[in-house]
């Protein structure tokens, strides 16, 4: 085998020019793969921490039929008592669980007593809610020296535009009015604890109270907890975790349901078309490859034909020539990726000198891309696989040939 | 004793739309240790016989045995196995492997085909690459040595097997007289140090006269048999 490649590496620089330019222009598409891969996965990674750091969690667990009605925000499908410790109790003993949140979720009227608004508020147990979305205190306008305390009993946090829209300042005092599952009309006042801005930008109108107000405006004996949100020790195990979590909590007669961040997000779908991109781009990647192989091995066995037919004539055995083909096209896969890679990474390391930075929605976005180990391997095998592919066929055609015929072509 | 036995041999080619007989009936023996010539005008069969005594294609009709074995009843793996355990070749052109030095083409056989021990592959090169004085080139690309040096290596290529045959298709045509005469002197020393017979076809009139049997053909006949002895 090491003669076989010895002669292949050999032969690839018969022809040097042509080597290097077939082997620049794979190393290009092993280049761009990796590049524009880093960038893509490394919005991605960027994109979806903001969504579950600051809004989501990694999973969420509701009452069965709560997520296919989450557009009204109703308060009659939630989880309380003897259930509610159950998953709790689930939930901290879960190996896969970081901290979890429990919220009520609600939709209510804000009057400051001469306008009156609509507002989407998540009642939340502050501390819990900071250890499961600990992004969401970035988008607090406020020093927050006790994150933990990001809310306290009393107050509110108000998005942006409301408090624009209804000429709000920190501090005033608001009327929160809503109607609690029974249909009974509550309203509480509440002064405004800081500003809070929306992951997507101004067009948002979610506030966050505490859950102890919540519970006094609703009238509830207990919290009636709707969504409980969960952040994972490891995302990389949110397959895992969300099969164990449902195989633990999800019985048929149980009424729960759990939900990865990609059931619940639009951006889901970004991140499903930022996959289809790269894998556009390793298409593109596989084409190069195929395309460039085929023709320089073609070519190759062309040129040597009389020569196909001297080792054939003294004996080599037709598979012995096929191995020699694929060898030589393995080889230039092997030398054009190795190049590649390296200056692959190379421009990586260098972004991540001077990280592309902008802003998505409210959010501050700094790009410092990188790719994955496994996917430089899976760059790496794609291209090997493709390389002995494609010279499959001009090494087939070499094994083949008739020595006789072959030793009498000019 | 009988080595190559041809019975009745009809080689026809069938390229275009008319059939071509390359050879019609030939009947012939050559026996081991022989310095055999063929000689004839251009396309009187001379390469198509060499093409078939060396397992390189077969015959149409007739049958052909090399070394005992019917050669019409191998299939190309067993042809290319038969041809690098008991025949040598060298070509007109030499073909020698470009990407591979002297030595290398002379290993090319044992290592790649044959597959023989280190320390034997070395010693047995050395021992060739002596005998037809080309050791010490033996680093240097096909490129940078003579046409007479590339067809010394090209006998000592196809003699490192210590095959029982080495057939050799015109082996002098592109060499000037001089080194064509130290080609063949090289080859009849082999034959007779080695016992290898050796079988080569050519047109040239004074390079005939180093055969000790020679065959004439003319239009795909074997017309004429004659035996020497060069002593």
């Amino acid at each position: 085998m090491r003669n076989l490649i010895k002669i292949a590496v050999r032969n690839l620089f018969r022809y040097k020019r042509r080597t290097l330019l077939t082997s620049s222009l794979i190393a290009f598409g092993v280049i761009l793969v990796i590049v524009f891969g880093g960038l893509a996965i490394s919005f991605k990674t960027q994109m979806v921490g903001i969504l579950t750091n600051t809004a989501l969690g990694d999973l969420q667990i509701h009452t069965k039929g709560y997520v296919e009605s989450i557009d009204n925000l109703p308060l009659n499908l939630t989880l309380s008592g003897n259930k509610l410790a159950e998953v709790e109790q689930s939930l901290k003993q879960s190996p896969y669980v970081a901290a979890y949140s429990p919220r009520i979720k609600f939709g209510a009227m804000i009057s400051n007593y001469a306008q009156t608004s609509n507002i989407r508020l998540s009642a939340v147990y502050p501390q819990m809610e900071n250890k499961t979305c600990p992004g969401l205190v970035n988008r607090i306008k406020k020093d927050l020296p006790n994150p933990d305390q990001f809310i306290r009993p009393g107050e509110i946090l108000v998005p942006d535009n409301l408090m624009k829209g209804l000429g709000l300042k920190v501090g005033d005092e608001i009327v929160l009015v809503a109607t609690n599952k029974d249909g009974s009309v509550n309203g509480i006042p509440l002064h405004i604890g800081a500003v809070i801005e929306s992951v997507l930008g101004p067009a948002g109108k979610d506030g966050f109270i505490h859950i102890d107000d919540a519970k006094t405006l609703l009238r509830m004996n207990e919290p009636e907890i709707v969504e409980i949100a969960v952040h994972l020790k490891k995302f990389d195990q949110l397959n895992t975790a969300f099969n164990e979590l449902k195989k633990g909590m999800v019985a048929p007669q149980s009424g729960i349901e759990v939900h990865t961040w990609e059931q619940l997000s639009p951006f889901a779908s970004i991140a499903r078309i930022v996959d289809l991109l790269i894998l556009v781009v390793k298409f593109i990647l596989i084409s190069i490859v195929l395309v460039s192989i085929l023709n320089i091995m073609t070519m190759s066995v062309y040129e040597r034909i009389s020569e196909i037919g001297t080792i054939a004539a003294i004996g080599t055995r037709p598979g012995r020539i096929l191995m020699m083909f694929l060898m030589e096209g393995f080889a230039m896969g092997l030398l054009s990726t190795a190049v590649g890679i390296v200056i692959g990474l190379g421009l990586l390391w260098l972004m991540n000198l001077a990280p592309i930075d902008f802003t998505f929605g409210m959010m501050q976005v700094s790009l410092a891309p990188s790719i994955p180990a496994r996917e430089v391997v899976l760059i790496t095998i794609i291209v090997m696989l493709v390389s002995i592919f494609a010279s499959l066929q001009p090494a087939y055609k070499a094994s083949k040939m008739e020595p006789v015929d072959a030793l009498g072509h000019v | 004793m009988t080595l190559i036995r041809l019975e009745n041999v009809t080689k026809i080619y069938h390229t275009g739309e008319v059939p071509v007989t390359a050879l019609k009936g030939i009947t012939l023996e050559i026996g081991k240790q022989a310095f055999v010539s063929f000689i004839g005008p251009s396309g009187s069969g001379k390469t198509t016989l060499l093409n078939l005594m060396g397992v390189l294609d077969k015959p149409t009709e007739g049958n052909l045995l090399v070394n005992g074995v019917n050669i019409s009843s191998l299939d190309r793996a067993e042809a290319a196995t038969f041809r690098a355990n008991t025949l040598g070749f060298v070509f007109q052109n030499f073909n020698l492997i470009p990407v591979l030095t002297v030595y290398e083409n002379v290993e090319y056989p044992l290592l790649l085909v044959k597959h023989v021990p280190a320390e034997e592959r070395r010693r047995r090169i050395l021992t060739l690459l002596e005998k037809v004085g080309m050791v010490d080139q033996k680093d240097k690309y096909p490129n940078r040595i003579s046409g007479g040096q590339k067809q010394r290596v090209a006998v000592a290529r196809a003699l490192v097997t210590n095959p029982q045959v080495v057939l050799a298709d015109e082996p002098t045509a592109n060499l000037d007289h001089a080194t064509a005469f130290k080609v063949i002197n090289i080859m009849h020393e082999m034959q007779k140090e080695l016992g290898t017979t050796f079988i080569f076809s050519t047109h040239d009139a004074k390079i005939v006269g180093e055969a000790e049997i020679l065959y004439t053909l003319e239009d795909g006949v074997l017309v004429n048999q004659e035996t020497k002895n060069r002593n």
